[in-house]
């Protein structure tokens, strides 16, 4: 593994349109998660387009240590643009320090994570290397002609719609967080870490930032493993809390549709849909819903899906792995009071 | 005094949206047209920031010349002045063909806008992309995803407004510089209805058309000539989804669908 600090000039020479680069995400100096889950996406790719995997990151200060995790999940080189004033993400700053480079390296394909950070930078850096993007694509694709070919839910989640960049490059595309695994971990595998160091800024950034304040650690419905979510088959909000404990003894996490966050059952961030958020759970366990297309749109990704609804018709059972027809409030007890069982169910 | 450009789009409205069984897309009515739902938040945004500070306020949209209906709805909500973006050679523009006629447009009709201010994404197309590059092609900062709006400061030389910012690992609270542009989540402010005594009045306003012999924009750059992208296919998602379904009718039915449901929740290693 080499370990060079370069000038922009000498960045001419990664140009090659074959290569799939990535835009990593990192916080204080520690990678996330989804830049792994990115590596995942442009290794298959650069097979199919015959070329290597660049991994890039931009922050103040990257321990080795860090960068050389980008290799062992799949990256061939790392770019770390790194100045003082990277310390925290500001657009201004940022998109400035990146537009240079990517207009050095002239990448054919960038992907990034699409989110609160990859959806703000990456349409702000298309529009200034006037090229095309698209955003929160399921699968990503390389043609032999060297055109990603970008998959995407269009028109609420029930049609797809793939889409090319076929003249302008880089073709830019974000994939959601959680939408895939990554790679696994390769400890001895080989790569190159390339260190910049960022020219000064030619003015200061525009956005201060004051304070911040964490989330608290209880897991969101983005992140959650399993999901039970609420509709309109609820009822009323007092019949929220024994579905409160049934979610919490599976470990699960409440979700709802609009309807049951519109009446004020459930505050907006449990909403899941296309006015909501875009789950990828394990499972998905749907109480009361009926399935509207906006919320399938939010919830189909997710592995398997469990639905109970009075109504056979309801639309959700189209799209689910095991469903029942009939009475929440006389399912929801029974299943709660079997899964409690250590040994599990006892034969009827 | 602040001068404030909103851009709007015209969406179908999806609480009305049906499918057609037989081919699976989506039917859509011109009639079933509304104002983005998320736009309104940006707007109630606008107005309170003109309560508070003074602005002028000028809502901008890019669409078919029934877009105006759009455009209508934000004045009656206290918007000051709409502009319409309407012509066929901009048909077919992909986001990156939008953002540059809306950000030339604002350039010709608001040259020294402060602030602009965005719903987080449309609900038809769903990428929120044309906020950011808006921002992009006017060279201004962008700061998208603000949970709240705070106060505004005014230096001899500066103009600074106080946002929140959500992000994945929590709230930012940042002070931004302007001119710049914003999206705004719905926990931003409550949209207030149009009032009567206004939809009254705009009911019969002319809106401005601005169309493509009044922006003079390069024909490369607009329409589906000036849109990197292209969409090559459509299709509908397979779902290959095995379903057993359980109908309850009885005591028994209950106990048989509930243990089944574990087995499998326990098969998966779900539980």
């Amino acid at each position: 593994m080499q370990n060079d600090s370069i000038t922009c000039n000498s960045l001419k020479k990664f140009q090659s349109p074959d290569d799939i680069w990535i835009l990593a995400e990192q916080r204080n100096g520690i990678l996330q998660t989804v830049s792994f889950e990115l590596l995942a996406r442009a290794v298959p790719l650069a097979v199919q387009s015959g070329g290597s995997v660049h991994a890039v990151v931009i922050g103040s200060s990257l321990p080795d240590s860090e960068l050389k995790r980008l290799i062992e999940y799949g990256a061939d080189r790392v770019f770390a643009i790194e100045s003082p004033f990277f310390e925290h993400y500001t657009i201004d700053l940022y998109s400035q320090a990146l537009i240079g480079f990517f207009q050095d390296c002239r990448p054919g394909q960038l992907i990034a994570a699409a989110t609160t950070f990859g959806r703000t930078i990456m349409p702000y850096l298309a529009m200034k290397l006037h090229t095309g993007l698209t955003a929160d694509c399921t699968k990503l694709e390389m043609s032999d002609s060297r055109r990603m070919l970008q998959t995407r839910p269009a028109a609420g989640g029930n049609i797809m719609a793939t889409i090319q960049c076929p003249e302008h490059r880089p073709q830019m595309a974000t994939v959601r967080s959680h939408s895939c695994k990554p790679l696994d971990i390769d400890k001895d595998r080989q790569g190159e870490i390339i260190r910049i160091a960022a020219c000064p800024p030619s003015k200061t950034s525009a956005v201060t930032i004051q304070k911040f304040i964490p989330v608290s650690e209880e897991t969101t419905i983005q992140n959650a493993t399993k999901i039970v979510a609420v509709g309109r088959g609820i009822k009323r909000a007092e019949n929220l809390k024994p579905i409160q404990q049934f979610a919490k003894s599976i470990g699960a996490v409440l979700g709802a549709t609009r309807e049951v966050v519109d009446r004020g059952w459930l505050p907006y961030s449990c909403q899941i849909g296309l006015s909501g958020k875009t789950i990828t759970p394990r499972l998905y366990i749907g109480l009361g819903v009926s399935g509207a297309i906006q919320h399938l749109a939010g919830m189909q990704t997710a592995e398997k899906i469990v639905a109970v609804n009075k109504d056979p018709d309801a639309p959700i059972f189209r799209i689910a792995d095991f469903g029942i027809v009939g009475d929440l409030f006389d399912v929801l007890p029974l299943l709660s009071e079997m899964l409690q069982k250590p040994s599990g169910p006892s034969p009827v | 005094m602040l001068k404030i450009a909103l851009l709007i789009k015209q969406v179908p409205e999806t609480g009305s949206v049906r499918m057609d069984e037989t081919t699976g897309t989506v039917i859509r009515k011109a009639a079933d047209a509304i104002v983005n739902p998320l736009d309104l938040y940006a707007v109630e945004v606008s107005l309170q920031l003109k309560e508070k500070y003074g602005a002028e306020i000028f809502a901008f949209s890019m669409g078919p010349p029934s877009a105006a209906a759009a455009l209508r709805e934000v004045l009656s909500m206290g918007v000051d002045s709409a502009c319409l973006i309407s012509d066929p050679a901009f048909g077919g523009s992909d986001t990156w063909a939008t953002a540059h006629i809306l950000s030339e447009t604002i350039k010709k009709i608001v040259p020294d806008v402060n602030l602009i201010l965005c719903g987080e994404r449309a609900t038809d197309g769903d990428t929120g992309q044309v906020g950011p590059e808006v921002a992009s092609a006017l060279d201004i900062p962008v700061v998208a995803y603000v949970a709240a709006v705070g106060g505004l400061t005014e230096t001899s030389d500066a103009k600074e407004l106080e946002l929140t910012r959500s992000t994945e690992y929590g709230q930012e609270e940042i002070r931004l510089r302007l001119p710049a542009l914003i999206t705004v989540l719905k926990s931003v402010a409550s949209p207030r209805l149009p009032t009567l005594d206004r939809k009254i009045q705009v009911r019969k306003a002319k809106i401005p058309v601005y169309t493509q012999k009044d922006l003079h924009l390069d024909p490369g750059n607009i329409g589906l000539k000036g849109s990197p992208t292209r969409i090559v296919k459509t299709f509908r998602p397979q779902i290959i989804r095995h379903c057993t379904i359980k109908t309850l009718t009885d005591e028994s039915s209950l106990q048989d669908a509930v243990t089944s449901l574990v087995t499998w929740l326990q098969q998966k290693e779900l539980v």
